[in-house]
């Protein structure tokens, strides 16, 4: 009895002595080493991938953002400015109480089933606004038009991309509210459009922040 | 480009780059645990143990190794997580409460990496790389520790692999603990990670170690920002098969996994291990045809499994989908459908349990490839080391249902598969669909269970069994609307990972220490060619069978329902 209790100790004393040697080197060393290089190489992406516009840091390529108008009295949620392009939905952590919509505090997936009453309310409402905001003198948004991605929330919750169909449905609400010819907006879209990595890999895609950043450059300039 | 065509390629893409993969890194790892050879950091560490690499262990003590580390470890990470609160660098988060911590350090220990706290709101940088990240490189490293005493307990004694340093192997003997552990971590998995990290970090994800900082926004107001080790966690995590992610997000989030080349590259990172093992098991037995008929086993159902999700998702079959026009929710656009469905697949049949989409949204029949996934036992290709033992004992099922068809006695790898060893495989099959069922009818019985799901019918059903499913699988995906912050979830879902994880592990060592007593039978006429295609057909048809009887009745009442009503 004495000497299994004295034999376990020992185990047990062997294996924290291995817990901590091996924490230095997977939890210290190795973490620190990784960082030295990546700040030495990559110190942007290291950090977060800021992105500038006159000179000045507003956000990061990497992390979506939303683009409304101030919030007015008595409103709870904020208007979309229609003068911008639109990211995704962001419906978070929906019941959660500190879904945050893009403000990275937290970040997260709705979890709806393709069943759950609340998505098919969220897709239906989103569809109509999509259509709604998009339809403008002479160009009708038809519902087949509008891509699954206006109307769902991504997993993160913070999807710094829109589909190029989503960016071309928005292209005549853009040329009209900024007063820029349809051609030169669509010009941008595809411009600003990035295809599959070497042709296959991953879904083509416009990043709403450069797209944004490129189309306040044209409006000042025109 | 389609974007099916495009899915399909990646898929082609991934399994070029994991063929081309295998050989070298499956014969490297062979000669780590068979070389007698220490490196002289390995001699260090050693020294810090207390340890001495070259003592052969037989079974029980093989063991003990094992369940000492492995209890050690969840105490240290339990008390590291209750005094957050007074730790540096912990970015102001507060201590965290009993039942969680306990979740958690069972969680990670268990190779698990499920998660009922949010990364970014929870975990500080002292937490996340001193404590959860470690345990993300050691417990891969036991899990791979165990399989290869597995394949030690077949290979012995007629071929010699050992790090004995020239003594004579007795009967019995399966190697060093300590040795495997160490060598697993310093010669395998650090390597590996450090390439991986750097990729990732020349993709974009973030490694840095600043605190919490707004950063300015277009439109003006700010966002706030978690700095974090966030590449070197990355790598390992999917490396070692764990999953847990940094944020809440998990590779869903921009910051871990940033582009569509990222994302294809950490599927790549969780398949590695798991198929190189295998090339590595025939090496160790001597036989690499034996090597390809596991590996041939686990891609049949790899790529079947991934194909079936493909279908589903792009068919988009649900009534929000229909009205969406397609299954985007919980999906990032730069990985789209088909390198979402690619990641579900690999991250389930891998204890991984790290997600790049929400299962939870995805098709009804989709959500049930990821649960029928797991149950298969996480073995094709499974978690690093974990699948190669569970994909050996399914063989040994298969062995003996084919032996029993003939009347002989049967026999694996020169091995007598006799009463004993035919024992602790059926406790190693039978014990994971026991603590999956019992605890997810419990929650089911039990009145407060039920409020934490976010989803109501048989989808909510499936939020519990997803649950038990992947705590007693060990994978550490969910169907997230589960709220399992709760003190029921997090001590039977905690019970659920420890049981999952270490119970297997003992009835493995057990065979193995059952086998490596044996002396081999030689091959004849009558014996079962387990190198052949008929062989792996067999063990594909005995793994589909064996799963879906178990829990037929449990996927019928959840995803089954919800798919067919779609």
């Amino acid at each position: 009895m004495n000497n299994s209790v004295t034999n376990t100790a020992r185990l047990l004393w062997a294996g924290l002595r291995a817990l901590l040697v091996l924490t230095v080197v997977t939890g210290v060393l190795y973490p620190l080493a990784i960082t030295g290089v990546a700040q030495g190489l990559f110190s942007d992406k290291a950090n977060g991938s800021e992105i500038k516009a006159d000179g000045k840091v507003v956000g990061s390529s990497l992390i979506g953002q939303t683009y409304n108008l101030p919030l007015k009295k008595g409103q709870e949620t904020p208007e979309p400015d229609l003068k911008w392009f639109q990211p995704r939905p962001s419906n978070g952590l929906g019941t959660n109480s500190v879904n945050t919509q893009y403000k990275l505090i937290l970040s997260g997936a709705t979890n709806r089933s393709g069943d759950n009453k609340d998505l098919i309310d969220w897709v239906k409402a989103a569809k109509a606004a999509v259509i709604k905001d998009n339809s403008v003198n002479g160009y009708t948004v038809k519902p087949s038009d509008v891509p699954a991605d206006a109307v769902t929330s991504s997993g993160s919750g913070l999807d710094p991309d829109i589909s190029p169909e989503y960016a071309d449905i928005q292209v005549h609400r853009i040329a009209e509210k900024n007063g820029l010819p349809v051609a030169q907006v669509q010009k941008l879209v595809d411009e600003q459009t990035e295809g599959r990595t070497l042709g296959f890999i991953g879904e083509p895609r416009v990043n709403v922040l450069e797209l944004n950043i490129a189309l306040k450059e044209l409006v000042a300039k025109s | 480009m389609s974007p099916v065509l495009a899915g399909v390629l990646q898929l082609l893409a991934l399994i070029a780059a994991l063929a081309l993969a295998y050989r070298p890194l499956g014969d490297y790892m062979a000669k780590v645990y068979s070389s007698d050879k220490h490196l002289r950091v390995e001699k260090w560490i050693y020294k810090g143990i207390g340890a001495n690499p070259n003592t052969e262990m037989r079974w029980p003590a093989y063991l003990r190794g094992v369940l000492a580390f492995s209890a050690v470890s969840v105490l240290f990470l339990y008390l590291l997580q209750r005094i957050q609160g007074s730790l540096p660098g912990s970015l102001g988060f507060s201590s965290i409460d009993p039942d969680q911590a306990f979740n958690t350090a069972a969680s990670f220990v268990s190779n698990t990496n499920w998660q009922s706290y949010y990364g970014e709101q929870a975990m500080g940088h002292v937490v996340q790389t001193g404590g959860l990240a470690v345990q993300n490189f050691v417990s891969a490293s036991v899990g791979i520790a165990v399989a290869v005493a597995l394949v030690r307990g077949f290979a012995l004694p007629h071929s010699r692999l050992r790090s004995s340093g020239g003594t004579p192997i007795r009967t019995g003997e399966l190697g060093n603990f300590w040795s495997d552990l160490v060598r697993g971590t310093v010669r395998i998995l650090i390597p590996i990670s450090v390439i991986g990290a750097i990729i990732l970090v020349a993709c974009g994800a973030i490694q840095n170690f600043s605190g919490i900082h707004s950063v300015d926004q277009f439109m003006g107001g700010s966002q706030q920002w978690n700095g974090g080790a966030v590449a070197s966690q990355e790598a390992i995590k999917e490396l070692g098969t764990n999953g847990g992610g940094y944020f809440n997000a998990n590779s869903a989030h921009p910051f871990e996994n940033p582009t569509p080349f990222s994302n294809l590259f950490e599927i790549f990172l969780i398949l590695l291990i798991p198929f190189a093992l295998t090339r590595t098991f025939g090496r160790m037995v001597g036989s690499l045809r034996q090597g390809y008929a596991i590996l041939a086993t686990m891609v049949t159902i790899w790529i079947g499994f991934t194909a079936l999700m493909m279908w589903t998702e792009f068919a988009h079959h649900g009534p929000a989908f229909d009205i969406a026009g397609g299954a985007m929710e919980g999906k990032e656009n730069r990985f789209g459908v088909g390198g979402s469905s690619i990641f579900a697949v690999a991250t389930t049949l891998t204890s991984t349990g790290a997600v790049d989409s929400f299962h939870s949204s995805f098709t009804g029949l989709g959500g049930g490839i990821t649960i029928l996934s797991m149950q298969l036992g996480e073995i094709a290709p499974g978690g690093t080391g974990s699948g190669l033992y569970g994909i050996l004992i399914m063989a040994i099922i298969a062995v003996f249902i084919a032996g029993l068809m003939v009347g002989r006695t049967p026999e694996y790898l020169g091995k007598k598969i006799g009463t004993r060893e035919i024992k602790f495989a059926a406790l190693y099959i039978l014990i994971t669909p026991a603590l999956v069922l019992i605890f997810t009818a419990a929650a089911m019985a039990l009145p407060t269970p039920g409020n934490s799901m976010t989803n109501s019918g048989a989808h909510g059903f499936s939020e519990i069994l997803y649950a038990y499913t992947s705590g007693a699988n060990n994978n550490g995906s969910a169907f997230a609307g589960l709220n399992a912050d709760t003190q029921w979830f997090n001590t039977t879902i905690g019970l659920a990972m420890l049981l999952g994880r270490f119970l297997p592990m003992v009835f493995v060592l057990a065979l193995a220490g059952s086998l490596a007593e044996q002396k081999p039978v030689p091959a004849t006429a009558g014996t079962l060619r387990t190198e052949k295609p008929l062989f792996t057909g067999l063990l594909v048809g005995a793994i589909l069978i064996i799963t879906g009887l178990t829990y037929f009745p449990a996927l019928a009442l959840g995803p089954l329902a919800e798919g067919l009503a779609s």
